[in-house]
């Protein structure tokens, strides 16, 4: 009893903001010797992935290291990373060829690291983000295929979605996230006692009988709107799916302490409420992960034509990419770079708050696979070539970490290649026209 | 069956029909008319020509409708994606929904549920008791699904879908729990159904044109009520679709013409105004505290309300012309509004209409706050935001983006002294020629705003210096929003721009020739005297937007589907 007080109090701290790391007591009853198992099924410890998003790149002389390789040099703009440096790649020299297709500024960039795609208009996604492809292949068997959140407000913040232009609307409120994974339908892991509900029984016949109706609506439809009911069908199965997942007793988490809940707080593009809201965003979510609710996540820390506003300026973060004079003496625009330093403060946030959930030997991060991306690399010009990426976690070792690599101008989609195939994805092939490659990383697989 | 219910009876369609001494717009049930209500669909369902998931405005009002204005309907809905220069409508017909998208109509779906089937309100949606409330009872189920699965799925159910609801019910009645708790699954069953989230346009052969197709009459009682009244058909559509009255022109046009007159017309004209001025940006909206003080959430709350109020007032309520809601004076305020015009209102009034002076530069949609605001930076005025938003919106004319290498090195920097206002700011961007070729298209729209901030405040001086208003549309100059508004009535092209948007609106579809169906609509339009209800008659009756394109699909091939082991998540 007294044990499951002490892990509450120590969790609540991180909740609250602080990133500190969670000092749990490693429990043999929950892990195999080496932490990579759970212990009272054999079952493999799940691996995560997800993304982390930020519009308007960064200044690249003040970001990307001098020279390739282990070890690299950390430049100012990056400075934040360093006690996780070791767990994080740096990847530079990535080009977008676009055939001839307009350069959309900030929104080219980000949807083509996402579909492997150069988008022809605004129309939103043109095929499917690869985040989708491996929540197929992961987020089969948890309460939740995958969450999406942005810090700025907006649920069309996202960059994730099976194509069509449609895209997995993004939770905007960290109360209503509480709500969603914590609320009514969450299952204590831990928990010594499991028994079905049986209106959730009853429930998942229902639904049963909803999708038993497809083969009715289906044969009345062309080509273009079954494949709309396909992705309607996709997700009812997800909704049948979690109830499945209520239905069976889940396995123990050895890191899985409900959170206390998160009061209503103001949703919007303030760079301080952002902060705060994604700070919350990220507790809530690795705990969801930690519960092994989620496998898949994109957290969208600000959006690519960036709204962040500061109390007392009179334009956004990307009207000051733009308007604000590049100071001669500094060398870059220093009212742009305090965002760049918040989003790269932000991200570290995120990934110390992976480090900091034990599981076993390991942490959370380690048995993670976090990939982060910006949509432009210096956006005063909207440059699109060498947009700034970084990995995080090694996917349960299946990920060098610590390195710098740069794709010598090779096309971007090499890394939504390598990043599916670590995630276990059979694509051997993957982008469109000269974003076509079947060439992985090499020195990013183990 | 006293005044309430009667009351109740012209918003719950349901409960309405259950009581059915109340005759509020609705036709009367007498024996020679056999009850439609609990009749299966006689005719096999068509091809599907179109699927428009319902917008959060469609799914409220059908809700309050059905089931009546007490039932609360609380989730956050996923938005639907605008395709850029396009509406939330045409983006509705390529919409599918997310796994996040249905968990959270599921969960809505539930709530409702248990409020139609509470103690103490299931009566009224009801035709029956069951014989036991601890077990299923088939019958009872059936005769109260039926009418509300008709409502839900705006046609009769099919035989099949009675059948599988009846017994969802069955099987939510067993294992401990009662009849009722199997009707509430039931029911949530219907409310996640594709069928109830999309507004399925099925059609069928038409007899006009062998080889093709026309939508049918149940599609088309859906097109007209969520069109012109925006929420689900009522009885009296249902039962002329049930009847086959709607694929006859002549009684399709009577119809339409009934609805075009009612009040709830305004509910379409709200929300066709909603989506074509892009209204989701005001969620989205932002003014910096310490610039603009003032600026509070109850502000920014009435600046879309008052926008509307006044789309309403000059095109429905007085069945006034298009082009002058750019110039009229009249509009509507509250308090929260009040210090921005420099009014008073107190807090009991709530919206009081309000005459702007003759000559007052407010006249007209474009100087109202709302719209100033929107097209507006955190802390500044726009001219260009607000010239980009009157060629896109209000014109149809697409403004380029800018390139993606342009170098703003000729900035806008609002504290230099040398350049205190927005025109010599842009003037100094402008000495570039590759930024001038865009600005050329927008800023002489904005410009004339200028005398407004960027919350739509009146200001005289920017910087303290002396605001030009000068604008030029169209090979006319003019002075500030006054001669903006008259410029833009003066244009065919805010007239075809609106024509147009309205059949996309009506249809869920960009027309194949855009600019020739916009310059048709234009001439009707115009031999209507540009009066708004002729313009959405018009477009809920041109043949042209009930022809389905689509080809008839060849006989199903559902032989390869009928393996019950084969599931969504089995195949590759």
């Amino acid at each position: 009893m007294s044990f499951t007080l002490d892990r509450r109090t120590a969790l609540r701290g991180m909740v609250n903001g602080m990133a500190v790391a969670v000092g749990l007591p490693l429990l043999d009853i929950f892990l195999d010797g080496n932490g990579t198992a759970m212990a009272a099924t054999g079952a493999p410890m799940p691996i995560r992935f997800g993304t982390w998003f930020w519009g308007l790149g960064v200044n690249p002389p003040r970001w990307f290291p001098s020279a390739a390789g282990k070890d690299y040099e950390l430049k100012v703009e990056l400075a934040s990373i360093e006690a996780l440096k070791h767990k994080v790649n740096i990847l530079g020299d990535f080009t977008l060829p676009l055939d001839g297709k307009p350069n959309l500024p900030h929104i080219s960039g980000g949807i083509g690291i996402r579909t492997g795609m150069a988008i022809d208009s605004d129309r939103g996604l043109p095929g499917p983000s690869f985040d989708v492809s491996i929540g197929d292949v992961i987020g089969t068997r948890t309460r939740f295929r995958s969450i999406e959140l942005s810090a700025t407000g907006d649920p069309r913040n996202s960059l994730s979605g099976r194509g069509n232009g449609n895209l997995n609307p993004a939770e905007v409120s960290p109360a209503a996230l509480y709500t969603r994974l914590f609320g009514a339908g969450f299952h204590d892991p831990n928990s010594a006692t499991f028994t079905p509900d049986p209106a959730v029984m009853a429930r998942r016949s229902v639904l049963s009988g909803v999708s038993e109706q497809r083969q009715a609506l289906e044969a009345r439809l062309g080509a273009a709107d079954r494949q709309r009911l396909d992705q309607y069908f996709t997700s009812l199965r997800q909704l049948e799916n979690q109830l499945d997942v209520q239905l069976t007793k889940p396995a123990p988490m050895q890191a899985c302490v409900v959170p206390p809940k998160v009061p209503d707080l103001p949703v919007n593009a303030e760079i301080e409420n952002v902060m705060r809201n994604h700070e919350i965003m990220t507790d809530l979510l690795v705990m969801a992960m930690a519960c092994d609710n989620v496998r898949l996540f994109n957290m969208n820390f600000n959006n690519g034509a960036s709204s962040l506003t500061r109390v007392g300026s009179t334009i956004t973060h990307h009207q000051l990419t733009h308007e604000e004079v590049l100071d001669n003496r500094l060398g870059y625009q220093p009212e742009v770079t305090f965002y760049v330093d918040k989003c790269m403060e932000a991200w570290t946030y995120f990934i110390k708050a992976m480090d900091a959930v034990k599981e076993g030997d390991r942490t959370l991060l380690d048995n993670s696979l976090v990939f982060a991306h910006s949509e432009t690399e210096f956006a005063k010009f909207h440059t699109i070539d060498n947009i700034p990426m970084m990995t995080a976690g090694s996917a349960g070792g299946r990920i060098h970490t610590g390195q710098y690599i740069t794709g010598d101008g090779s096309p971007v989609s090499r890394v939504g290649l390598t990043l599916q195939q670590a995630m276990g994805v059979p694509v051997d092939r993957w982008g469109t026209g000269s974003l076509e490659t079947n060439k992985i990383i090499p020195g990013l697989i183990v | 069956m006293s005044g309430p219910f009667c009351h109740r009876a012209r918003w719950a369609l349901l409960a309405g029909l259950l009581l059915s001494a109340c005759t509020v717009e609705k036709a009367p049930q007498t024996a020679a008319t056999p009850d439609a209500s609990f009749a299966p669909l006689k005719t096999p369902l068509g091809q599907v020509a179109g699927m428009r998931r319902l917008t959060e405005a469609q799914y409220r009002n059908s809700i309050a409708d059905i089931f009546g204005p007490d039932i609360k309907v609380a989730g956050r809905f996923e938005p639907i994606v605008r395709p850029v220069h396009e509406l939330i409508a045409t983006g509705a017909s390529a919409s599918t929904i997310s796994p996040a998208g249905l968990e959270q109509f599921d969960a809505m779906a539930r709530n409702i549920a248990a409020q139609v089937f509470a103690p103490d309100r299931r009566a009224q949606f009801m035709p029956c008791a069951p014989r036991d409330a601890a077990a299923p009872d088939a019958d009872c189920a059936a005769r109260t699904l039926m009418p509300i699965g008709r409502y839900l799925f705006r046609r009769p159910m099919t035989q099949e879908e009675i059948g599988a609801f009846v017994m969802m019910a069955g099987k939510g009645a067993g294992d401990g729990q009662g009849f009722y708790d199997g009707m509430q699954l039931a029911m949530a069953a219907m409310l996640v159904s594709p069928q109830f989230l999309y507004i399925i346009e099925s059609a069928e052969p038409d007899p006009a044109a062998p080889g093709s197709l026309r939508l049918d009459n149940h599609a088309r009682a859906a097109r007209l009520s969520y069109l012109l009244w925006n929420t689900t058909p009522n009885e009296a559509l249902l039962r002329a679709a049930d009847e086959g009255k709607l694929t006859d022109p002549a009684q399709l046009a009577a119809i339409a013409q009934k609805m075009v007159r009612s009040p709830r017309l305004e509910d379409g004209v709200r929300a066709f105004f909603a989506d074509m001025l892009l209204f989701e940006k005001f969620d989205e909206m932002a003014k910096d505290q310490i610039v603009y003080p003032r600026f509070n959430p109850d502000v920014a709350s009435a600046l879309s309300e008052q926008m509307l109020r006044m789309i309403v007032d000059q095109l429905v309520t007085r069945q006034g012309d298009y082009r002058d809601l750019f110039t009229t004076r009249r509009t509507f305020i509250n308090r929260a509004l009040g210090p921005l015009y420099q009014a008073k209102v107190s807090s009991m009034q709530g919206w009081v209409p309000y005459e702007f002076g003759e000559g007052d530069d407010r006249a007209g949609l474009l100087g109202q706050a709302g719209f100033l605001a929107l097209y507006s930076h955190s802390g500044r005025s726009s001219p260009t935001l607000r010239g980009r938003a009157i060629r896109e919106l209000l014109l149809c004319q697409p403004v380029p983006n800018p390139p993606g290498n342009v170098n703003f090195t000729a900035v806008q920097d609002v504290g230099n002294k040398a350049m205190p206002t927005a025109r010599i700011r842009l003037n100094a961007h402008n000495s570039d020629p590759v930024c001038a070729a865009c600005h050329k298209i927008t800023d002489p729209l904005g410009l004339p705003l200028e005398r407004f901030d960027g919350i739509g405040a009146f200001r005289r001086t920017e910087n303290a210096a002396p605001i030009d208003t000068a604008g030029v549309f169209e090979g006319t100059a003019f002075q500030g929003n006054v001669g903006l508004g008259q410029a833009l009535a003066a244009s065919k092209s805010t007239t075809e721009c609106v024509a147009g948007r309205a059949f996309q609106y009506a249809t869920g579809r960009m027309p194949e020739d855009e600019e020739a169906t916009a310059m048709a609509l234009e001439q009707g339009f115009a031999a209507d005297g540009y009066r708004i209800q002729a313009l959405f008659l018009r477009v809920a009756t041109m043949a042209d937007a009930y022809r389905v394109s689509t080809p008839p699909l060849a006989k199903p091939q559902v032989a390869m589907m009928t393996s019950p082991h084969i599931r969504e998540g089995d195949r590759p």
